[in-house]
Order: structure tokens, then C-alpha cells, then sequence
């Protein structure tokens, strides 16, 4: 049996323009992924990377430009009665008609699936049991955040979609998100997010892949993206001076305190070694010392600053 | 989850149990604007009480009757255009941007049964009107002859059908609520004065009376009219054998109409704001 419950090949997505005559914005330019049943597949990417864009088609909402998809063996979009009915989507942003009370809006929700959790249940575990009679318009923004969650569910879900399911939430709130979307996992749904959040990703995405300008940059697990970026070291020098010959690239800034150097090097240790033996044999001091591993954060900031994860070829061990 | 285990099997809902569910939603909204709900309802007898104030006496007679017919043909007619194009316009408007519609079209329920329940308030009120727009006529006028109620049923329900696809259709040309006051005048404007009601339409040139029988709102009155009285556009007065062949062309020209709706709909309607 295959066991990736999504494949995406040769993606793009292209927006019409909003004015005849203007170039066509083209915010997913050729993605191929595959998501394996029953994990948990993180989509990063700096704002408008196209993570949104690329969901959309995923789950159906939106037609692909070019390419293919395949969600549960069928076309999200022209197959959509098909795939609807088993998965479950937390749109970035959606709306309710805001005379609605929650109970109406989460029984209406239920009457549309095939084998609904019972609305009440769902509210609950969403924290929503005791605003169950109040109108929409009356919920904070986390509230109806939640609700957003407690719908995308209640259909039992063989796959579910959470575009950014967090942001908006206070601290206690994104950890219950977060202990509901575990229980899911812990049921074999499979799950595809988008987050800002990169310690949720790190903590709880089986597989990780980061988009930059329509593409994916980087995929694989936390731990695989985090040691294909570079590890870094920095300090300052009271005076200028010609530093030892390092594994890693060197960048020097001049400020009023001394030459600050920042080195991205795969060779954390080694490097750090001949540094500090430099500086003990040249008897200068490295003020503000500060050594870093190679992480997922790494990775993605370097991404952000519109470079690849992937360091120097000659660096990388062979 | 315990609960994936005690759940009842039960078949998946088809078309018709989501459409309910999301119609039931969009009553309960309808009941919970009350003011809105008097206003449309309680405007049909209203109008039917204020214009026997203003015509008064030439309701005595005969003719008593076909006049409140012809009455209740230009309530419902304004009914439809008020309710069924302009209303529906503007909630279409308002659920777009507030993404509404956007959330619906994320679960089962296809874009069919989106908009099939988002018109049913509508319907409901525009109905409404009809039937207290005609038991006003009966208290205060006479009854109507109601020459052939299945014209007046396939006028409602056609031309129903045919406002809510323009409307769907304007939506998508309107980017705000507001602006939903300029997008449907065309529509509006066009209806209105083709329609026969507000001018006679022989004091048109030959060919613009030909082109302006074919405008959307000229079939349902002539439908209305035969149904509800037996006069023909030209004045002449049929039975409900006569009323038959009178309705050909109308009917033809209504679900021509009623097509174009659907296409426009298909066309422009849009589903999320525009970022």
C-alpha cells in the first residue's frame, strides 16, 4: 500500500492579475512533496513564501496552474466530493456569519459530514463548552480561532489541514491546540500545518519543509534541515587583526567597539578550537563570545535572508 | 477519542441534507434580524392599504378585482426586485468579505448548496409578501379573478431564479456593501422601466417595445398579469385556455433569462475578497 497520503508534483500556482495586461504573479513556481500517512508535515517559510497558496490548492480550495496533486489518490479539486468527506481543513482565515451562536454554527458544521463527533464534544475539547450560546460576533480572537479548530476536526479527519492554527493564541491555549492535534496524531491522522512558531515545528513536525519564493528550499527532518545550515560563531576584537586560517567563511563589521566577526562554518568544534587556542597564544580577548549549533532556527533565518541552507559544497562532508 | 467508537454509522448526508443544514443556518440568521424581516414582510400589505388611500374610488365595480390583481402583479414584481436581486446582492457582498463563504466552501457542502441556501431567506420573504400582498387585496379591494395560478407559481419561481443568478453575478462585480447601490442599478434601472409598469410600453418606437419585451422583468409581469387577472400586455382579457398561448413566449423569454443568470453567476460570482 502506498504510503504517502499526499503527493504533489510540478506544482505552480499562478494569481490572475487584478489589472488586464499585468504580469500574472506566480506565488508556487514547481513544488514536489509527499506526505506519508499518519505524520505530522510542518510547511515553513517567511511570509509570503507561498505556504498559504500551495495549502489552498492542497485542500482543494483553490485549482492548480500546473501540475498535480493527489490527496488520498484523488484530485483535491476536480475530485473534491470525494476527498471533502475525509479531511478535515483550519483555513488561515475564514468567517462566520456573526449572528450565529457557536452551538448553531458547530451543529450546522456537523449536519455537512459523514460521521461527525457530537458539536458538544467538540466544543469541549476545544475549551469552547461554556460559550456555546454566545453569538460569534461576541468571541475574541482566540475564541474563534478555536472554533476554526473544533469544525476542521469534527469530521474525524483521515487528514488535516491547520494553516497557521495558532497564531493569534495566548500561551495556554496554543498548548491545548497543540495536546488536541497530539491526541490526533496518536488516532493515525495524518497532519500537514503551517506555522510561525518555529519550536512548534522543531518539537512536534515529523517532516519539515521550508518555502522561499514559490519553491521548497529544504526538506526533511528538524534534525536533517538544522545540520545542513551552518553552525555560527561570533565575537569582537578590540583591534583588527587577520584571524587564523577556519573551516568556516568569515564576515567582518567595524563598529565602535572593536571589529566585530561573524563565521557560519559546518565545523563548529573544530573551528572553535583553533579560536580559542589563537586567542590564548595571541593573548587578545573575543568579547562576546557567542557559539551556535546548527538548528532548525539557523536554517530558517538563513532562508529568510533569501540564501540556501546548504553551505559552501567543499564544506560538507562527504 | 472515545468517542470515534460509540458513534452511530449513519449514510454520509447527501446534497439535500447539507442544503437543509445550511438553510436552517440561514433562517435562523433571517429570524435573528427581526427588523429587517418586519420591514420586508409588512411592506406588501402596507403598500397594498396606502395606494387604496391614494387611488380610492376607482377600485368600485367590476373591474375591482382585476385592479387588485394588477396590484398585487406590481408587488410582486418589486418584491423580486428588491429582494431577490438587490438583497441578495448585498448578503452575497457581506458574506464574501467576511469570508463566510470562504469557510463554507471549506467543508463538504459544494458552491451549489452554498448559494441555494443563502437564497432561501429570500425566497421566504419574497413568498411572504405574495401571500399578505393578496390577502390585503381580498380585505380591502375584491379577489382577484386568478385566471391561471400556475403562471403566477412559474413566474415566482422563475423569476426567483433568474434575480438570485443576477445578483450572485453582481456580487462578484461589487467590492463592497456600499457599493452594491451603484453595481445593481444597471440591473435595476433596465427592469424597472421595461418592465410595463412604471411606463407604458407603447409609447415606445416599435423596435425598442420589441427589445424592451425582452428585458428580464417584462416576462414575469406579463405572467403575473395573465395568471393573476387574464389581461394580456396589450390590454386584452383571456381565460386561463387563452392565458396558455399568451404565456409562450414570455416563458421562453424568462428562462432564457433564467440561463443567463445561472451563466453570469458561473462567470463572476466570486468566493473570497479580492486581496
Amino acid at each position: 500500500m502506498d504510503s504517502n497520503i499526499i503527493t504533489i508534483d510540478g506544482l505552480r500556482r499562478r494569481y490572475r492579475p487584478s489589472t488586464p495586461g499585468a504580469p500574472a504573479f506566480e506565488a508556487v513556481r514547481g513544488v514536489d512533496l509527499r506526505v506519508r500517512r499518519g505524520e505530522l508535515f510542518a510547511l515553513l517559510g517567511t511570509n509570503g513564501a507561498g505556504k498559504t497558496s500551495l495549502m489552498e490548492v492542497v485542500e482543494g480550495i483553490a485549482p492548480a496552474t500546473d501540475g498535480q496533486v493527489r490527496v488520498l489518490g484523488h484530485d483535491p479539486y476536480t475530485a473534491r466530493a470525494k476527498v471533502r468527506p475525509h479531511i478535515g481543513i483550519m483555513l488561515q482565515e475564514a468567517g462566520f456569519p456573526t449572528d450565529l451562536r457557536v452551538a448553531e454554527m458547530a451543529r450546522t458544521w456537523a449536519a455537512t459530514l459523514p460521521a461527525p463527533m457530537p458539536p458538544e464534544d467538540v466544543l469541549a475539547a476545544v475549551g469552547l463548552a461554556h460559550r456555546a450560546g454566545v453569538a460569534v460576533k461576541s468571541l475574541s480572537g482566540g475564541e474563534r480561532r478555536r472554533l476554526d479548530l473544533a469544525l476542521a476536526i469534527m469530521g474525524r479527519p483521515q487528514v488535516l489541514f491547520l494553516d497557521e492554527p495558532t497564531t493569534g493564541l495566548d500561551p495556554e491555549s496554543r498548548r491545548d491546540a497543540w495536546e488536541l492535534v497530539r491526541s490526533m496524531l496518536a488516532d493515525g491522522v495524518t497532519v500537514v500545518l503551517t506555522t510561525h512558531y518555529l519550536e512548534e515545528a522543531e518539537d512536534l513536525a515529523d517532516r519539515i519543509a521550508i518555502m522561499h519564493e514559490g519553491v521548497v528550499v529544504a526538506e526533511g527532518t528538524p534534525a536533517e534541515i538544522g545540520a545542513d545550515a551552518p553552525a555560527t560563531i561570533s565575537f569582537t576584537l578590540a583591534t583588527g587583526r587577520p584571524l587564523p586560517p577556519l573551516h568556516g567563511r568569515d564576515s567582518a563589521n567595524e563598529s565602535a567597539r572593536g571589529v566585530r566577526h561573524l563565521i557560519r562554518t559546518q565545523h563548529l568544534e573544530a573551528d572553535l578550537r583553533i579560536l580559542l587556542d589563537w586567542s590564548q597564544a595571541q593573548d587578545v580577548t573575543l568579547d562576546g563570545l557567542d557559539a551556535r549549533a546548527a538548528s532548525l532556527e539557523q536554517a530558517f533565518l538563513t532562508i529568510a535572508a533569501g540564501g540556501r541552507p546548504t553551505h559552501d559544497l567543499s564544506e560538507v562532508p562527504a | 477519542m472515545s468517542t470515534a467508537t460509540t458513534a452511530a454509522v449513519r449514510p454520509a448526508p447527501g446534497t439535500i441534507a447539507r442544503t437543509r443544514a445550511l438553510t436552517r443556518m440561514e433562517i435562523t440568521l433571517l429570524g435573528r434580524n427581526r427588523t429587517t424581516l418586519f420591514n420586508a414582510i409588512a411592506l406588501a400589505p402596507l403598500m397594498v392599504l396606502l395606494l387604496m388611500g391614494v387611488i380610492g374610488d376607482r377600485t368600485d365595480g367590476a373591474g375591482a378585482g382585476v385592479f387588485g390583481g394588477a396590484l398585487l402583479t406590481t408587488l410582486v414584481a418589486f418584491g423580486l426586485l428588491f429582494v431577490a436581486y438587490y438583497n441578495l446582492t448585498t448578503t452575497a457582498v457581506a458574506r464574501r468579505e467576511e469570508l463566510t463563504l470562504k469557510r463554507l466552501t471549506s467543508g463538504t457542502s459544494s458552491r451549489r448548496e452554498v448559494l441555494f441556501a443563502m437564497s432561501m431567506p429570500a425566497l421566504i420573504i419574497v413568498i411572504a409578501q405574495a401571500v399578505l400582498g393578496l390577502a390585503a387585496v381580498v380585505a380591502v379591494i375584491d379577489v382577484p379573478p386568478l385566471t391561471n395560478p400556475i403562471l403566477v407559481v412559474l413566474a415566482l419561481g422563475l423569476g426567483f431564479a433568474m434575480f438570485a443568478g443576477l445578483a450572485y453575478a453582481s456580487s462578484g462585480l461589487t467590492k463592497t456593501v456600499e457599493a452594491a447601490q451603484l453595481t445593481t442599478l444597471p440591473v435595476l434601472m433596465v427592469t424597472m422601466l421595461f418592465s410595463g409598469l412604471t411606463l407604458p410600453l407603447s409609447v415606445l418606437p416599435e423596435p425598442a417595445q420589441v427589445i424592451a419585451e425582452l428585458t428580464p422583468l417584462f416576462p414575469v409581469v406579463t405572467l403575473l398579469n395573465l395568471g393573476l387577472t387574464g389581461l394580456t400586455p396589450d390590454g386584452g382579457q383571456v381565460t386561463f385556455v387563452g392565458s396558455l398561448a399568451e404565456a409562450v413566449v414570455p416563458l421562453i423569454v424568462l428562462i432564457a433569462w433564467t440561463a443567463v443568470g445561472v451563466l453570469a453567476t458561473r462567470r463572476w460570482m466570486r468566493w473570497e475578497p479580492r486581496r
